[in-house]
């Protein structure tokens, strides 16, 4: 059988980490499952966990007040979702929408930081890895705002 | 380079091509295919070269050939309507005759693919001039790695040869992923850029040739993205595009850099293609 912490150390965000921080985060983590159709979070709820997806497909959603939610974009397998847990206020910039069934580990975010302060090594791998992949985000961001398949006349 | 016949006589001269069929593929993007004179066969070409294609009375176009080159009674154009002489193109009904000129230009290196996983990265209606690679990768399956296609379009309205994708999805060793940029609710599949698919092929870096077409913004993110992944510069192939009118090389309309376009390209790999696209106003 699987193990957390062997699911952890096999997630492609966490590749690389030593064995001696994927079992402290263990202790925070747990398995989950989203049916297709229900919500992970929504924008403005407190933000106390991120997701190591496994398995399904989550869209990131925006509401817009008189039009339908704008989809933003889409997650899988071997994606990290949500980074709101990380920053104060902690509270969700966006919905997350399981378009399929959604497998995934949630690692509790209060436990996280709690762990950080205690161990400022672990804080910076965790925030290495979530800056590469806000880096990673913001360049897609601005290569979707050149909207570059438009007909320029 | 393998010519038609038409080319080998006299590239400059266009050779009256009748339309067999016209299909309309989006709200404005439409597939033509144009028989030759006689329905004779012997329409070699290579996987990504082009024609000069004639509208009498309305003007000439550089179109890329998206058929499939094992069909040698025919030559298959994608075109999206965009102006005046592509909208002339594309309202052409069966039986219309169209001129061609060529197929020029060079070719996806897909002799260098083999042996290797190939790794096909298109934007838009970059989509079409990739299409023979496809094709000549899944009839010689036993001469290729994996085929992994990586599509991306803006909203899920303007995607291509949707049929045909899902059948590719469907063959061995084949991956294929669609992204939109701008998905409705109704969509269910992938939203996000082309480069957001990179993470889910599965293919083995090292050992891929990657071939991409689409904006040339859009290949620049590609290209960029695709060193991360661990891709030589040399194993990456763009096709690039400006405005062609000769075809062969003499006019200089579409020079680029050292390049022309039309005679050196438009397939290009990307290592002699990088110090140009950075560059403003080339």
């Amino acid at each position: 059988m699987e193990t957390l912490e062997h699911i952890i150390a096999e997630h492609p965000f966490f590749a690389g980490l030593e064995s001696y921080y994927t079992n402290l985060l263990t202790g925070c983590a747990s398995n989950v499952r989203f049916d297709a159709g229900t919500y992970i979070f929504k924008e403005g709820e407190e933000a106390n966990e991120f997701y190591l997806i496994r398995a399904g497909k989550v869209a990131l959603e925006i509401f817009a007040p008189q039009r339908k939610p704008v989809m933003l974009e889409t997650l899988g397998e071997g994606d990290v979702l949500g980074w709101s847990w990380l920053l104060p206020p902690y509270q969700w910039r966006f919905h997350a929408h399981a378009v399929e069934t959604v497998r995934a580990i949630a690692l509790d975010g209060k436990c996280l930081r709690t762990k950080c302060e205690e161990n400022h090594d672990l804080g910076y791998e965790i925030l290495k890895r979530f800056a590469r992949i806000m880096e990673q985000r913001l360049e897609a961001t601005r290569f979707q705002l050149l909207d570059v398949y438009a007909v320029r006349r | 380079m393998t010519m038609t016949t038409a080319a080998t006589t006299d590239p400059m001269l266009p050779q009256p091509y009748s339309v067999r069929q016209v299909v309309k593929e989006t709200a404005d993007t439409f597939t033509l295919t144009l028989e030759p004179p006689n329905g004779a066969g012997g329409n070699r070409f290579q996987p990504g070269q082009f024609s000069m294609l004639w509208v009498f009375g309305v003007g000439e176009l550089p179109i890329s050939i998206s058929g499939d080159p094992a069909e040698r009674d025919r030559l298959v154009y994608t075109v999206r309507s965009v102006g005046q002489a592509t909208h002339a193109l594309v309202s052409r009904e069966v039986g219309d005759a169209v001129g061609v000129r060529g197929p020029f230009g060079t070719g996806w290196p897909v002799e260098k693919a083999q042996g290797r996983d190939v790794l096909v990265i298109a934007g838009g209606i970059g989509l079409a001039p990739l299409r023979p690679v496809i094709y000549e990768v899944l009839h010689n399956r036993e001469k290729y790695g994996r085929l992994v296609v990586l599509y991306g379009a803006r909203s899920p309205r303007d995607l291509l040869y949707r049929k045909e994708l899902a059948a590719w999805a469907r063959q061995r060793e084949t991956q294929v992923l669609v992204t939109v940029d701008y998905g409705g609710l109704s969509w269910r599949g992938h939203v996000g850029v082309v480069t957001t698919l990179f993470k889910y092929a599965r293919l083995q870096p090292a050992r891929s040739l990657a071939f991409a077409c689409g904006p040339e913004i859009m290949m620049r993110f590609v290209a960029r993205d695709l060193e991360t992944h661990g891709l030589a510069r040399e194993n990456i192939y763009l096709s690039m595009e400006r405005n062609m009118k000769c075809g062969v090389g003499f006019c200089g309309h579409c020079q680029y850099g050292p390049h022309f376009i039309c005679k050196d390209g438009p397939i290009f790999p990307y290592d002699r293609m990088r110090p140009l696209l950075d560059k403003y106003e080339i």
